[in-house]
């Protein structure tokens, strides 16, 4: 305990605080067993006049450390606010103790006793975290020059932002070039759209904020947000620093090559949409200037395919119809046949569509092409089956045109069994493999981080993000993916999608250069302090940050680089040697708070079972068990921890050895479908079971006294079951034998 | 006067999921906010859901997190229960009259719930759309924030009764409280005002206000959610049983002249994920899907062919013609047409979920109405807006583009 904290303990004992709890009980407690100089109680603790005596007291007896017995921290927390120099801990005597738990009950007594124990511990064993003081550089690279990377570096320019912008090949515009129109996006959304690509370009290269390279790559990136160094390739080994940056690394077509099924590559009237557009760029006759009578599209070649792209690639249905729209502008006579799956023209779009079915001599045919021929006439057959009409149905066309899908360049490179995948041109990609993997094996950022050079990826290449909620936050942080890099999508959103990574690559660098976290403990300022003295080099930390915060030197020793650190704790939870600590939640902190639990004898038949809870999600539904004034088993004690993932074996094995019957941690779903805000924590916490199990055995303790329960907010109601279920199992089990040792 | 003027760098009209996202993201990037939300509570429709597709994840875990970021940053001021009435554009600024409707609930709230206790009246609750009633003192949902009880006064009997006032120890309910009309300054607006179900009650044929068994995606999803009206249990409204049969009607009031000409883009999603409530209750039901085509771009896909993997789940082509009830079993037979073949197919159900699409709720904005089209949303111009304002979307989508408009606002007006 340091000498320097000074505490005071205000309790409240409205909201029915007082039917169910004995205040005199409580202040003993902080008075008599802690000597906590300040405790006081009052029946509306909140009032603007209380907390106006209480601010007033606080600073006449310089208290620096104020534990809050009310209600839930989730509540109030603007006005249980004491100033930067005051430490406050919420003590929820409401919905975890008043509100769950019979009244004027010893049980209950006793939990409302340890709680307050547990928050004076708290405060006592934690520092007012103090941001830490970087010079941070506000320039923001963009790595890519087509239509995200233009877009996204012109939003940031022109926000006042210094941007550099990259582009591999020797031409900015990227998919601009093999584009003659765009689907329409402007109202009444029934004309495609010329590109406004000489405009953007211009506009791009006449902005004095931005500088831009071009037959340029990454050769290297080390650092962090706000002070990243970029090696260039051209000019060779130049070296640039910058202070975050946004991956618009965009997308390729599919490998028709792949789609001999189809025709591609047996016929030469077979081409891809991407083909297609290109006589309409050039103004290249079809067929050598030959007549041209019908062309056929057909739908998802490659996509929605098992084995090619399973997924759908959004943009080719309205680039069907738009294509469909320059063969009856061109040649008015020729018959055009869409063949497809279902037609996906979401939201304004679906006006284009109606204009397109509204136009004579297209033709929609929905089903399943199961067979491409060319004929003694020289024209292309198209069989498909399960049409609408049930029978199957052949088309015979001049021209067919495949719809290729999307995939992210994230895949260029990935290695496919021994061999390189982008084995042609480096301009189409296979995708299957992707299916299968999540490692994508690119280099594209060639970042020199500990966990790898790319945005760790879900499946089929698509950075990985909590990407319903957070759909920016990858697990690097200050590098934003935006884009068809990102997920498959047209020309329009990737504008928007570029304006979003650029308010991210912004703000990054204006919250480094406070010293605080982003996304999701915004505004942290306090971030991991590494004892590395006694470091073993065991490398947990460096590998279990879900956002690659740590390098390592040639021994292993963790080089933290704060900027890219959430918060989060993982690596806390990871230490064995416990020399990770946050000046706020420290592995002394949360022991302290074990310790201070009053552990009843075997004699007494009360078990005492300790909850780790994950405070995003956990806690938030223990609250709401207690709203609903749910009541649950009052031998347990809850600790909320930053994540699941931050919990470390020590601290279960404090618990067990100071007499704990049994401990629980409630957390966050983790799998494909995750849930956890810090993306691995919870799993990691699961993986961790194994070494606790260890430690178990070598306390000869039943493995079964340490549980993992993953848990929704929205589950609340499991919650009196969790709880009385597990307590039961233990009393069962019997007592902890190391009770009272 | 003009010390009494609150101002701001930014104003968010709504504070939805698109609101939010816009509030805090901007909060964060160092901008001062005002949020206007015009319910007593923040979340919108987001707060309404069930699940979010294709995760099957609460939106109450975002929307915590969200929560959370607003509640700390100081730079963000909320108002709830408010509405824009005044937009006035100057030079330099932008001028805002803001009208705030009486909450009769102080923030001296502590949400301890003695008011619930003594109430007498009941009112229908809007956010379970009517299936269930609350007191007339009440907390929109039990996770709401602010967490502040709020009073309908439509049916609340006033002074007269005062039951609630008299048991409050914290001097928390004025029932004379009065409507307020503040002035605010601020440089620039994001409008996320978000969007209204299309009213069921349009498309007559389809049964809906009729039979209790016809009711609407937004309905299910309340049905679906643990505090819902029914604390998460699928039931079939007319005889509170458990729902073996199920129709889904795609395109309910979209993609139809008569109705919304556009596409609603999300309804597909949200059915199919619909579909897995029903099947993680009743393993046996069985399940029509009746579309036009099944819209689940990108990466969704996926979860399209997870929901074809289920025997019991039939997908039919066409658009259903009519909704009538067989007078005898009270099932729902649900006629629809191939449009090819010009075949009807009838199934007989227990429950039928109208798709029914989004409408921007944009009839009462404050804007020059030239910025619209016909069908309310926000043309592409000068005006900053997120969400459904400016088409149809999903979550991931509206989230995207909300916080691409902070840009937006951040090049129209500099940074602090």
């Amino acid at each position: 305990m340091s000498s320097e904290n000074k505490v005071g303990v205000y309790l409240c004992s409205g909201c029915g605080l007082n039917e169910s709890i004995n205040f005199d009980e409580l202040t003993k407690v902080a008075a008599e067993e802690n000597k906590v100089p300040v405790c006081k109680v009052n029946q509306w603790l909140c009032n603007e006049e209380n907390i106006k005596v209480m601010k007033d007291e606080i600073k006449a007896e310089s208290l620096n450390r104020v534990v809050i017995g009310a209600c839930s921290q989730r509540f109030l927390s603007d006005v249980f606010n004491f100033g930067e120099d005051v430490f406050v801990d919420r003590v929820n005597l409401r919905e975890n103790v008043a509100w769950t738990h019979k009244p004027n009950d010893e049980d209950t007594q006793m939990l409302a006793n340890d709680y307050l124990r547990m928050g004076i511990a708290k405060v006592n064993n934690c520092e007012i975290p103090e941001p830490f003081q970087k010079d941070i550089n506000e320039t923001i690279l963009v790595v890519g020059g087509g239509i995200t990377g233009i877009t996204s570096a012109l939003a940031a320019a022109k926000s006042g932002s210094s941007v550099v912008l990259i582009e591999k090949s020797d031409r900015l515009g990227g998919w601009l070039n093999s584009i003659y129109k765009t689907e329409p996006f402007h109202y009444p959304y029934t004309e495609p759209e010329i590109p406004e690509k000489e405009k953007l370009i211009s506009e791009l290269k006449s902005n004095d904020n931005i500088k831009i390279y071009t037959s340029c790559t990454i050769n290297k990136i080390t650092g962090e947000p706000g002070n990243f160094n970029v090696t260039l390739s051209n000019p060779a080994n130049e070296s640039i620093i910058v202070g975050s940056i946004i991956q618009a690394t965009g997308s390729l077509p599919y490998n028709a090559d792949k789609l001999g099924v189809l025709g591609y590559g047996k016929f030469d009237k077979v081409m891809t949409g991407v083909q297609f557009e290109e006589y309409f760029i050039n103004g290249k006759e079809l067929l050598n200037g030959g007549p041209v009578k019908s062309v056929a599209f057909i739908q998802c070649a490659g996509s929605r395919d098992k084995m090619h792209l399973p997924y759908c690639s959004s943009t080719c249905c309205a680039n069907s119809l738009k294509q469909a729209l320059y063969v009856r502008e061109k040649y008015p006579d020729a018959l055009v046949y869409i063949i497809y799956k279902d037609i996906r023209t979401p939201a304004h779009l679906e006006h284009f569509y109606k204009r397109v079915q509204d136009e004579d001599n297209i033709f929609f045919t929905k089903g399943d092409v199961i067979n491409v021929e060319s004929t003694d006439d020289d024209l292309i057959s198209i069989d498909i089956d399960n049409t609408l009409l049930g029978d199957k149905i052949q088309i015979r066309s001049d021209i067919v045109v495949l719809a290729t899908g999307t995939v992210p360049s994230t895949l260029v490179g990935k290695p496919e069994s021994g061999e390189q995948d982008d084995e042609s041109d480096g301009k189409t990609l296979d995708g299957k493999k992707a299916a299968q993997s999540a490692e994508t094996g690119a280099k594209i950022l060639n970042l020199s981080y500990r966990q790898g050079t790319d945005l760790p990826t879900l499946k089929y290449g698509y950075p990985d993000s909590h990407y319903i909620c957070f759909p920016y936050e990858t697990r690097r942080t200050g590098i934003y993916a935006a884009g068809s890099v990102r997920y498959p999508m047209d020309f329009e959103t990737c504008k928007e999608d570029a304006y979003g990574a650029a308010l991210k690559a912004v703000q990054v660098i204006y919250n480094a250069k406070k010293g605080k976290a982003v996304h999701p403990r915004s505004g942290d300022e306090s971030y991991p302090d590494f004892f590395l003295q006694r470091c073993t080099q065991c490398k947990r930390c460096t590998e279990e940050c879900p956002f690659g915060t740590l390098d390592e030197d040639e021994k292993g020793t963790p080089l933290p680089n704060l900027t890219r650190c959430r918060r989060c704790g993982i690596c806390l939870g990871a230490c064995p040697e416990r020399i990770i600590s946050f000046k706020d939640y420290s592995i002394q902190m949360i022991s302290s708070m074990i310790k201070a639990v009053d552990i009843p004898d075997e004699f007494e038949e009360k078990p005492r079972i300790l909850a780790f809870l994950c405070e995003n999600d956990a806690y938030p539904s223990l609250d709401l068990a207690g709203r609903y004034r749910l009541q649950y088993d009052p031998n347990i004690r809850v600790i909320p921890v930053r994540c699941l993932g931050s919990v470390n074996v020590v601290w279960i094995a404090d618990a067990l050895s100071r007499g704990f019957d049994g401990v629980i941690m409630i957390g966050c779903k983790y799998g494909d479908d995750y849930q956890c805000h810090f993306i691995k924590g919870s799993e990691l916490a699961s993986k961790r079971m194994e070494n606790v199990q260890e430690k178990l055995k070598q306390l000869v303790l039943e493995p079964e006294r340490v549980k993992l329960i993953t848990l929704s907010i929205d589950e609340y109601k499991q919650i009196p079951e969790i709880f009385n279920s597990f307590v039961e199992e233990i009393v069962e089990m019997g007592f902890n034998p190391y009770k009272g040792m | 006067m003009s010390e009494n003027i609150i101002s701001s760098d930014l104003l968010v009209v709504g504070a939805g999921i698109a609101g939010i996202t816009a509030a805090v993201e901007a909060a964060e990037t160092g901008a001062s906010v005002i949020l206007v939300e015009k319910n007593p509570y923040i979340g919108g429709k987001v707060a309404q859901f069930n699940k979010y597709f294709p995760k099957m994840c609460p939106p109450a875990c975002g929307l915590e997190i969200n929560t959370r970021r607003l509640r700390t940053n100081p730079s963000i001021k909320l108002y709830t229960m408010a509405e824009v009435t005044s937009v006035k554009k100057t030079d330099e600024k932008i001028n805002i009259i803001l009208k705030l409707k009486p909450r009769y609930v102080n923030n001296r709230c502590t949400n301890c719930g003695d008011c619930v206790k003594v109430c007498p009246q009941f009112r229908k609750n809007d956010f379970n759309y009517s299936m269930n009633e609350t007191t007339s003192i009440y907390l929109p949902y039990e996770n709401a924030y602010p967490a502040q009880y709020v009073i309908d006064k439509e049916t609340c009997l006033g002074e007269t009764c005062s039951e609630c006032v008299d048991i409050c120890k914290y001097q928390a309910i004025d029932l004379n409280e009065k409507e307020k009309i503040i002035s605010l300054e601020t440089k620039a607006v994001i409008w996320a005002v978000g969007w209204d179900p299309y009213d069921a009650k349009n498309l007559d044929l389809l049964g809906y206000g009729q039979y209790p068994d016809v009711i609407t995606n937004v309905m299910m999803e309340r049905l679906a959610s643990v505090d819902g009206p029914t604390k998460g249990e699928i039931i079939r409204p007319s005889t509170g049983e458990k729902v073996n049969s199920i129709a889904f009607v795609q395109c309910a009031g979209s993609r139809d002249e008569n109705h919304l000409n556009y596409c609603s883009s999300v309804c597909c999603m949200a059915s199919l994920k619909q579909t897995k409530y029903i099947r993680e209750q009743n393993p046996d039901a069985v399940i029509h899907v009746y579309y036009i085509d099944v819209r689940s771009n990108g990466l969704l896909e996926d979860f399209y062919n997870s929901v074809q993997d289920d025997e019991k789940i039939h997908f039919h082509r066409g658009k259903v013609a009519k909704v009538i009830q067989d007078q005898s079993s009270k099932k729902l037979i649900v006629e629809a047409e191939n449009s090819l073949t010009g075949t009807l197919k009838q199934n007989a159900v227990e429950l039928v979920v109208l798709a029914t699409g989004m409408k921007p709720a944009t009839a009462d904005i404050r804007i020059d109405k030239s910025s619209f089209d016909e069908n309310g949303f926000l043309k592409i111009n000068g005006t900053i807006g997120c969400g459904v304002i400016t088409k149809p979307k999903d979550v991931a989508a509206t989230v995207r583009e909300a916080t691409g408009s902070v840009l937006k606002v951040i090049q129209n007006i500099g940074r602090n």
